[in-house]
């Protein structure tokens, strides 16, 4: 321990607290596996038994299995279009002169602080006016609403991040515009992209609000998760469910570190 | 080499960035086949020139003809120029082949075709062997060499380097030149070089513009330059110089006789364009012109007692700080190493005579 350099050296208190501070984020999270594989549908202590009798159950719920394909087309599209608005402005806000850049940027950045409850009812109320169905595809267009902040804040980061030359040289080098974003710009902020991608896709795959008023017959997940909740007995299968997207979460959100770590490595050497 | 047939002209060039001028009102010819530097400190406006030249910058008013077609609305992916960056911009999610073939995608080569001329790039900045290397992988020297290299390939008639060697270490920098020198003769390509060291400005260029502020202060060949700067500004920033206030006595044929602070009363060639006797001038003269001797020197009147101050051991010279009567800043003098048992024998605060030659004194305007 001596030859530990002055800042590094450890500090017991702290280590306790990091141990405090980790159990209090995933201790509650990880009672969803824990009673999943519970043989009772009280979700009680003590434990009667072991049972994957619930992920047996979950294999077979049709209407579990509709809710989540749902869940994951509307995500995927919302995804790919919020992310798709957030190149674009996220370019144009980093590479343009724009006339009042700051107000435009804050008007995009909005819907962040807009409460869900509220542009869900904004939503509604349009969509009824002008008299769209409501059905997946008004889900989809309020999570593309909400997504395209995130997806934004995501992509200037990265846009900002490297250097302007290397798009200059593109062009320097015969590229025009068109060339210069598909050979330069977006390989270099594809790690952004991909992260923009991911954080999309995750905001809405679990938003429930706007999914509540603007969902036609066909519900996306979380919905279906609240209407399960009225009924005792199906509990045990929406924590067999949430275990089973927990575990997915985790991998994405490693595989989304490695990424974006691998992203910074990337753009350290564009300096000299 | 280079004939004079204004190659490139760039006429009563302008760029305000709002109210900021960095370019204002420039005219340079450059020749074919010449290796031209634009040398000044930051800020003098010499990279936004040089941006100019390349496309990246719009010119507020002005012209560029490059072999007489004007450039004003020719974005940087037709113009005959290709830029080596400051940074050096290699493209980090591409690697070094990669990198160099870039700018071959619009010439729609084969394979076989692409793979020779990189291989040829490659070789002709001594990077075989380097093709599959990652950017990252890359030192600073190396990655110049790309960057030199992927310019080099798409054949251009001017190549535009942005301080090419400013982020290397000096005795690298030093081999870069002489590489960058003979690759500029041999393949007989413009060179437009932008850099504020004015030594690498010497060594490398056929001509030579010194910037400040957006304005050129002297176009000319290097010897030219630092052998006769045409104002204070130019002999302050090439190499060391020793200013002296002056008054004009009387202009001569040829020559001028000055009364200064410094050396009294001296003669020097006369300043073309400088008719008015009693005005205030400023004489200037290279540290390594002045001579040191313990005694006063025969045979010339050229010399002047003084009380040396510092001595600065600069390797293959010596710099000695010598005090004179009527003059606050010391004369800076310079004695080769060569020397070395004469010049280690002057003590600090030891009295010694200051000598000089007439045709070492070069007058410059006082404004």
């Amino acid at each position: 321990m001596k030859n530990v350099a002055y800042i590094n050296r450890p500090n017991r208190p702290l280590h306790l607290y990091a141990l405090v501070y980790l159990a209090f984020l995933y201790v509650p999270v990880l009672f969803l596996p824990l009673f999943s594989f519970n043989d009772s549908i009280y979700v009680t202590f003590p434990f009667k038994g072991f049972t994957t009798t619930w992920y047996e159950q979950m294999l077979d719920n049709k209407p579990m299995h509709a809710a989540l394909m749902n869940s994951i087309r509307v995500a995927s599209v919302a995804a790919l279009v919020a992310t798709m608005f957030g190149i674009f402005a996220a370019k144009a806000v980093t590479r343009y002169r724009i006339r009042g850049k700051k107000p435009v940027v804050g008007a995009i950045m909005l819907p962040l602080v807009i409460p869900g409850i509220i542009l869900g009812v904004a939503l509604l109320i349009l969509v009824s006016r002008l008299g769209i169905p409501l059905s997946l595809y008004t889900i989809t267009l309020g999570h593309i609403l909400i997504s395209i902040p995130f997806s934004m804040a995501t992509l200037i980061a990265r846009f900002e991040g490297f250097d302007k030359s290397m798009e200059e040289a593109a062009a320097d080098l015969g590229d025009n515009a068109w060339w210069t974003f598909w050979r330069v710009t977006l390989p270099m902020a594809f790690p952004g992209v991909l992260a923009s991608l991911l954080l999309c896709f995750t905001i809405s795959f679990d938003e429930f609000i706007m999914a509540f008023f603007l969902a036609g017959t066909e519900s996306t997940l979380p919905i279906f998760i609240y209407t399960q909740l009225r009924f005792p007995q199906k509990l045990p299968g929406v924590l067999a469910l949430g275990a089973c997207i927990l575990a997915v979460s985790f991998v994405v959100v490693f595989f989304a570190q490695w990424l974006r770590r691998r992203g910074i490595a990337g753009s350290s050497n564009v300096g000299v | 080499m280079s004939k004079d047939d204004g190659y490139i002209k760039i006429e009563r060039l302008s760029k305000h960035f709002d109210s900021v001028v960095a370019v204002d009102q420039v005219d340079i010819t450059i020749n074919s086949g010449e290796f031209f530097s634009l040398l000044g400190a930051s800020g003098c406006g010499k990279t936004t020139l040089l941006r100019m030249l390349g496309g990246f910058e719009m010119p507020t008013a002005g012209e560029i003809y490059i072999e007489n077609v004007p450039m004003s609305g020719v974005p940087p992916h037709r113009r005959p120029t290709n830029m080596v960056f400051q940074n050096y911009a290699i493209f980090p999610h591409l690697n070094v082949r990669r990198n160099i073939a870039y700018g071959l995608r619009a010439e729609r080569l084969n394979a076989a075709e692409t793979a020779r001329r990189v291989g040829e790039a490659l070789e002709l900045v001594k990077l075989q062997g380097f093709g599959e290397r990652r950017s990252d992988e890359l030192s600073g020297g190396q990655r110049q060499r790309v960057a030199l290299a992927r310019a080099l390939i798409r054949r251009p008639k001017v190549l535009l380097l942005d301080e090419p060697l400013g982020a290397l270490d000096k005795k690298l920098r030093e081999e870069m030149q002489l590489e960058l020198r003979a690759l500029q003769q041999s393949l007989g390509i413009t060179f437009v070089f932008v850099t504020h060291d004015q030594e690498e400005a010497l060594t490398l260029s056929d001509r030579v513009a010194v910037m400040s502020q957006g304005r050129i202060l002297q176009m000319a060949t290097p010897e030219e330059i630092y052998q006769r700067p045409v104002s204070v500004e130019v002999a302050d920033f090439i190499g060391q110089m020793n200013f002296i206030d002056a008054r004009v006595i009387d202009i001569g044929n040829g020559n001028t006789v000055l009364d200064t602070a410094a050396l009294g009363r001296i003669r020097a060639p006369t300043l073309s364009g400088l008719t008015q006797e009693g005005a205030k001038i400023v004489v200037a003269i290279r540290p390594e012109k002045l001579r040191l001797s313990k005694e006063r020197p025969l045979g010339t009147g050229n010399a002047v007692q003084g009380v040396i101050k510092n001595t600065a051991y600069l390797g293959d010279r010596r710099h000695f700080y010598v005090a004179v009567q009527g003059w606050d800043k010391p004369l800076a003098v310079a004695a080769q190493e060569v020397q070395e048992s004469g010049s280690r024998s002057f003590e600090p605060e030891s009295p010694v005579w200051v000598s000089w030659t007439d045709d070492s004194v070069i007058l410059l305007d006082a404004s």
